[in-house]
C-alpha cells in the first residue's frame, strides 16, 4: 500500500521539472517579469484605474522615454562599466535640441541630427577617457556628470529666456512630441523598433557578441584579439546617443529648459537596470531585462505618486527595492549552480522483481564459474575503455578508446594496431553496414559513420524535440548502442537525456525513464524518437525475426522487445524481466541466440534504495557526490539467452582478474571477443562447437 | 612605505598643490594672508572630516556614498532629541545610535549580502535621506537647541585665532591617523583593502571588519554634521544631494588614496583637502560663479585621474574583473 502510494506519487508528480527549470537561462528573465506582474497587481488592487487604456498610453510614453536611457545604461553595464553622467548628458542634449529648434529655427531633421551628435560627442568624451585612457568608469562618469552639469547650468542661464520666448512652428516636431499611430504614442513605436534592433544586435550579430565577450571576461576578450578599448569606448558613445534620443522626445514634448532637467536620472536608470536583472560588473544582461526593469520602476514610481506617498517615504521604498533586488540578484548568481545541483537530481520509485538469495548459486541459471579467467588478452595496456568491439570480414578487430579514437588491431595475431579513425568523442556501440561503413554511437556527440575509406562523417546529432520536455531533448547526449534493420534504418539507444556521459552514476540513482530509442532513416535522412521513458536503454540488436529489436534497460535489469514492423508494430514486451545484474550490449550468437553482457550485479541494498526515492533525494542533497550509493559494477558476466528469454549459458571471471566489468562481447569465427568500458584490454575466448564461419559484422539478413 | 603607487600620486598632488598655492599667492592679492588662510581652512574643515571617514572605507576597498545622509539625519536627530528636552548624553547617544545603525546596514549589505558598496551606499543614502524627510523632524531645517550649547564650541569660535572647526578637523585627523597606523584594526583595514581574499585566508574576520569600516565612516559623518550644525546653528536635513559627496570623493582621490584600496592615509586626505580648499578659495576670491567652480573642479579631478592612469596604467592583466 505504502509502496503503491510512493509509486503513484513519483510517477505523476514531476519532481525533475523543478531542477530543469532552474537550469534554464530564461529563468533569469522570469524573475523580473514576476516582479513586474506582482507590482502591477498590487497597485491595481490599491488604485482604481491604475491600468486603464488612457493610463497605459501615458505609462508607455514615459516608459519609452526612460527606456532609451536604460538601454544605453544596460549596454554600458554589460560591457562592465557604468555611466553616471546620463542625467547631465540628457540635460545638455535637451538644451541643444531646444536651442536649435526654438532659437536657431533649424529644420527638424537637422535638429535631431545635431542632438544625436551632441549625445554621441558627450558619450565619446566618457568613452575616450574610460576606453582609451583606461580611467575608472565610476569616477570618470561621476566627474563628467559634474562637469556637464556645470556646463548645462551656465548655458541654461544664458539661453533659457531665448528658448522659452520662441515656439517652433513645425507639425513634424509636434508629432514627435505628442503624435500617435494607432493611438499608441509615436515614441513607443520608435522605442519598440530600437529595442528590437538592440536585441538583435546583442544576441544575433557578431559585434553584439563581442560586446558580451568584453563584459564577460575582459582579459580573455583581449587575449583573443578583440579591440577591448574600442568596444568599451563605443559603448559609452552608444549610451550618449540613447540618452540623446530620449532627450529629443522629451524636448519635443515639454519644450522646457529647466535647470533641474535630468537631475537624479542616473539613480532611476540604474535602479531600473538592476531591477531588470542586469548585472553590475558586466557580461550579463539583455534588452528584455532592461525593458522589464524600466516598466517595474515606472509602475512603482507612478503607483507611489498616485497613492500620494510622501517624497521621503517613496525614497525609502525605492532604496529598499534597489537593495533587495541587488541582494537577490547577487546571492542568486553566486549560488545558482548549488541550487541547480540540489534540485536537479530527482530520484523516482523503481521496484525490481525480488532478487533471489541464491541468484548466482550452483543451482541457478547464473551459477558462478571461472571460464573467463584464462582468456587471451589483446592489446593489454594499449587500449583504454573499449566499450564495444567488432570484427570485419578480414578478421581485423575494431574497438573504441577513451581518447576519442577507433583502434584497429590487425589479424591474425592482433599484435599490431593503428588508429583507424579519430572521432573526438568516446566511441560506444559500433556496427558495420553491408558496404563496410562503420557506424558508431559517440557519447556526447551522436551517431557517426566511418566510411570504408576511413572518412569520419556525422550521421545525426539531433532528433525531434518533444513538446513537453523542459530539458532540450533534441540534442543527443549519450548515444549508446545501435543496430541496422534490414531496410537500412538504424535504431540506436540514448541512455539518458538528463545527464552527460560521465554522469551516468547519477542517472542510475534516479531510476527514471530518462532514456529513449531513436531511429535514423537514411532514405529520408530523418531522425525520430520511437520510444521514450526507458530506464537507461543500452544494448540493441535486431532480432532474428527481422521485425523487432531487443534492447536492454540497464537500471531496470530487463530485456525488452520492440516491434518496429509486422503485425505487432509499435508494441513493447518483456523478454527477460528479472536479470540479477545490469545488462549492457546485446549481440547475436552464431547459433541464432543472443549474447548479453552484464556490466554489474544487483545487490539487495541498492534495490531497496531504488524503492526509497526520498532517501536517495536526501542522500543527493546532503552528501557529496563521491559518497552516494552507486550500482555495483565491479563484477559482471556474459550471458547467452534465446528468443524466449531463457538463459542458456553464463561465463564468469569469478575473481575479477581479467574481466571484472564487461560491457560488450562479439562472437567471430569461433571466438568470443570481450570489451569493457573500464578495462585496458580485450579478451578472446575460444568457443567450443561454435560456427567457424560466423562473422560478427555480418547481418543475419544478408 | 606603501609602495610606489601612493608615493607617485602623493608627489603629484603635492606639486600640484604647491604650484596652485604659489600661483594664487603671487597672482591674487589678499590670498596669502593669515585671515584668508583660516577662512580657507574653515570652509573645508567639514569636507576634510568627511574625507577622513571616506578614507577609511576607501582604503578598505569600499566607498561610502551615504555619508551626506549620515551627516544630515543623525545629527538632525541629535538636535531634535535635545530640543525635545532630553539631556546632552541622551541626545548624543540617539545620534550615535542612528549613525551606527546606518553603518551596520551599509556594512551588512556590503559584507554579507555582497552588494557592491557603490550601490549599497547609494541606496542606503537615498533611504536614510528619505527617512529624514518622512516626518522625523518637524521642519526640514532643525535648529540648534540651546540645551546643546555646551558643545556648540566645536563649530564656533576660535582658539588662538584658529577656528575650532579646523581644530576639530585636526583632532579627527589625529584620531583617524592613530587608528589607521597604530592599531591592529587599522592594519586589518589596509590588508583587507590590499587583498580581501588573502586577508580572509590569513584568518582575519573580514566581514565584521567591513561592517566596522562603515560604522566608523557613519560616526565620522555624524561628527562632521555636529560641527557643521554648530557653526551654522542649524542642520538643513535637505542637504542630501549628490554633488557634495562628489566633493568628498574628490578630496580622497585627489589626495592620492587609490580607489582600489590598501593605499594612502590621513596625509593624503589633508593634501586633498588643502588642494580643494586652495582652489575653491582662489576661485572665490576671483569671483568665479558656482557652476564655473564646479566645472574647474571637475576638470582638475579629470586631469588628476588621467595623470594617475598614465603613471599607473591599468590594462587587461592588472585590472580586476567587474571593477568599475
Amino acid at each position: 500500500m505504502a509502496n503503491t502510494y510512493t509509486n503513484l506519487r513519483y510517477k505523476y508528480w514531476p519532481d525533475h521539472i523543478f531542477g530543469e527549470l532552474l537550469q534554464k537561462q530564461w529563468m533569469e528573465t522570469v524573475v523580473p517579469l514576476l516582479v513586474l506582474v506582482i507590482t502591477a497587481l498590487y497597485f491595481s488592487s490599491r488604485i482604481d484605474n491604475f491600468i486603464s487604456i488612457s493610463n497605459l498610453a501615458d505609462t508607455l510614453r514615459q516608459a519609452s522615454e526612460l527606456g532609451f536611457v536604460v538601454l544605453g545604461m544596460s549596454l554600458v553595464l554589460i560591457v562592465g562599466g557604468i555611466d553616471l553622467s546620463v542625467g547631465s548628458i540628457f540635460a545638455l542634449c535637451n538644451l541643444t535640441v531646444l536651442y536649435c529648434m526654438n532659437v536657431l529655427q533649424l529644420p527638424v531633421g537637422a535638429t535631431i541630427a545635431i542632438g544625436l551628435l551632441m549625445g554621441g560627442f558627450l558619450g565619446g568624451i566618457n568613452g575616450f577617457l574610460i576606453g582609451y585612457m583606461r580611467m575608472r568608469a565610476f569616477l570618470t562618469t561621476m566627474v563628467t556628470l559634474i562637469v556637464f552639469q556645470a556646463v548645462h547650468l551656465m548655458l541654461n542661464f544664458k539661453l533659457a529666456v531665448a528658448i522659452s520666448s520662441a515656439l517652433p512652428d513645425s507639425d513634424l516636431w509636434d508629432f514627435i512630441g505628442s503624435g500617435s499611430i494607432l493611438s499608441i504614442p509615436f515614441v513607443v513605436w520608435v522605442f519598440a523598433l530600437i529595442a528590437i534592433a538592440s536585441h538583435i544586435f546583442l544576441t544575433r550579430l557578431r559585434s553584439g557578441w563581442r560586446v558580451m565577450a568584453v563584459g564577460g571576461n575582459r582579459r580573455s576578450a583581449y587575449n583573443v584579439g578583440l579591440s577591448v578599448n574600442r568596444i568599451v569606448a563605443l559603448s559609452y558613445v552608444a549610451s550618449g546617443v540613447f540618452v540623446a534620443i530620449s532627450a529629443i522626445f522629451y524636448a519635443s514634448r515639454l519644450a522646457s529648459a529647466g535647470a533641474d532637467t535630468g537631475k537624479g536620472l542616473e539613480i532611476t536608470v540604474l535602479t531600473a537596470a538592476i531591477l531588470g536583472g542586469i548585472r553590475l560588473g558586466g557580461g550579463k544582461g539583455s534588452v528584455t531585462k532592461a525593458v522589464l526593469g524600466t516598466l517595474i520602476i515606472l509602475l512603482i514610481t507612478n503607483g507611489l505618486l498616485r497613492l500620494a506617498v510622501p517624497a521621503g517615504a517613496s525614497r525609502v521604498i525605492l532604496a529598499t527595492i534597489l537593495l533587495l533586488a541587488a541582494a537577490l540578484d547577487i546571492r542568486w548568481f553566486k549560488n545558482r549552480h548549488k541550487a541547480v545541483e540540489e534540485f536537479y537530481v530527482s530520484p523516482s520509485y523503481l521496484e525490481l522483481p525480488q532478487l533471489a538469495p541464491d541468484a548466482t548459486g550452483p543451482a541457478s541459471a547464473y551459477a558462478l564459474n571461472d571460464r573467463l579467467r584464462h582468456v587471451e588478452t589483446i592489446g593489454l595496456g594499449e587500449v583504454e575503455a573499449p566499450e564495444d568491439v567488432i570484427l570485419d570480414e578480414e578478421d581485423n578487430l575494431y574497438c573504441g578508446s577513451r581518447h576519442g579514437e577507433i583502434i584497429r588491431f590487425f589479424a591474425p595475431d592482433y599484435k599490431r594496431h593503428e588508429v583507424y579513425a579519430r572521432i573526438g568523442g568516446q566511441p560506444l556501440g559500433m556496427t558495420f553496414d553491408d558496404k563496410k561503413n562503420l557506424y558508431v554511437c559517440v557519447g556526447g556527440m551522436g551517431l557517426y559513420r566511418v566510411t570504408s575509406d576511413r572518412k569520419v562523417e556525422k550521421v545525426t546529432d539531433e532528433t525531434n524535440r518533444s513538446w513537453l520536455s523542459v530539458v532540450d531533448d533534441s540534442r543527443l547526449r549519450l548515444a549508446d548502442d545501435l543496430d541496422i534493420a534490414p531496410d537500412g534504418r538504424i535504431f540506436f539507444s540514448e541512455a539518458t537525456v538528463r545527464y552527460e556521459m560521465h554522469e551516468w552514476p547519477t542517472d542510475s540513482l534516479e531510476g527514471r525513464g530518462n532514456g529513449r530509442i531513436i531511429c535514423y532513416d537514411p532514405r529520408t535522412n530523418k531522425t525520430t524518437t520511437v520510444l521514450r521513458n526507458l530506464i537507461f536503454p543500452n544494448g540493441i540488436v535486431i532480432s532474428s525475426n527481422r521485425q523487432s529489436i531487443l534492447f536492454a534497460e540497464s537500471w531496470n535489469c530487463s530485456i525488452k522487445r520492440f516491434w518496429f514492423d509486422g503485425p505487432k508494430a509499435g508494441q513493447v514486451e518483456f523478454v527477460i524481466r528479472d536479470l540479477p545484474g545490469y545488462p549492457d550490449n546485446i549481440n547475436r550468437a552464431s547459433d541464432g541466440n543472443y549474447w548479453l553482457a552484464l556490466m554489474g550485479m544487483r545487490c539487495p541494498a541498492f534495490d531497496l534504495a531504488m524503492r526509497k526515492p526520498a532517501f536517495r533525494r536526501r542522500m543527493s542533497k546532503q552528501l557529496p557526490g563521491d559518497e552516494w550509493l552507486a550500482p555495483n559494477i565491479n563484477t559482471g558476466c556474459i550471458v547467452k539467452f534465446n528468443e524466449q528469454g531463457q538463459i542458456l549459458d553464463v561465463l564468469w571471471d569469478e575473481g575479477g582478474v581479467n574481466h571484472p566489468m564487461i560491457t560488450s562481447m562479439r562472437e567471430h569465427r569461433g571466438y568470443l571477443y570481450i570489451g569493457g568500458i573500464s578495462n585496458n584490454r580485450i579478451g578472446r575466448l575460444k568457443l567450443d562447437g561454435a560456427d567457424r564461419t560466423f562473422v560478427s559484422s555480418r547481418h543475419a539478413y544478408v | 612605505m606603501l609602495g610606489g603607487v601612493a608615493f607617485d600620486q602623493q608627489i603629484i598632488v603635492g606639486m600640484l598643490f604647491a604650484i596652485i598655492f604659489t600661483g594664487f599667492s603671487l597672482a591674487l592679492p589678499g590670498f596669502l594672508t593669515i585671515g584668508n588662510l583660516f577662512t580657507l581652512m574653515r570652509t573645508v574643515a567639514v569636507l576634510g572630516i568627511l574625507g577622513l571617514g571616506m578614507a577609511i572605507v576607501v582604503i578598505g576597498r569600499g566607498i561610502d556614498l551615504s555619508m551626506i545622509a549620515a551627516l544630515a539625519v543623525p545629527s538632525g536627530v541629535t538636535l531634535a532629541v535635545a530640543a525635545a528636552g532630553y539631556g546632552l548624553i541622551a541626545s548624543l547617544a540617539a545620534g550615535i545610535a542612528f549613525a551606527i545603525a546606518i553603518g551596520i546596514l551599509n556594512g551588512f549589505l556590503v559584507a554579507y549580502a555582497e552588494i557592491p558598496p557603490l550601490f549599497t551606499t547609494l541606496a542606503v543614502g537615498i533611504g536614510v535621506a528619505g527617512v529624514g524627510q518622512s516626518g522625523l523632524f518637524e521642519y526640514d531645517i532643525v535648529p540648534w537647541p540651546p540645551s546643546l550649547n555646551s558643545i556648540a564650541w566645536i563649530g564656533r569660535g576660535a582658539l588662538l585665532g584658529i577656528p575650532y572647526s579646523v581644530l576639530a578637523f585636526a583632532a579627527a585627523a589625529v584620531v583617524v591617523a592613530i587608528f589607521l597606523r597604530r592599531t591592529r584594526l587599522g592594519l586589518f583595514v589596509y590588508s583587507i583593502g590590499d587583498n580581501l581574499n588573502a586577508a580572509r585566508i590569513a584568518g582575519f574576520a573580514v566581514r565584521p571588519m567591513v561592517v566596522l569600516q562603515y560604522i566608523l565612516s557613519a560616526c565620522i559623518a555624524l561628527f562632521a554634521g555636529l560641527v557643521l550644525s554648530a557653526s551654522s546653528s542649524n542642520m538643513d536635513t535637505r542637504i542630501f544631494n549628490l554633488t557634495w559627496i562628489y566633493d568628498v570623493i574628490l578630496v580622497v582621490v585627489l589626495g592620492g588614496i587609490g580607489l582600489s584600496g590598501g593605499r594612502g592615509g590621513v596625509l593624503n586626505v589633508l593634501l586633498g583637502t588643502l588642494l580643494i580648499g586652495t582652489i575653491v578659495n582662489g576661485m572665490t576670491i576671483l569671483d568665479i560663479s558656482f557652476e564655473m567652480q564646479n566645472f574647474i573642479k571637475g576638470m582638475v579631478l579629470l586631469a588628476a585621474l588621467l595623470l594617475d592612469s598614465i603613471i599607473n596604467p591599468r590594462n587587461e592583466e592588472t585590472a580586476q574583473q567587474g571593477d568599475i
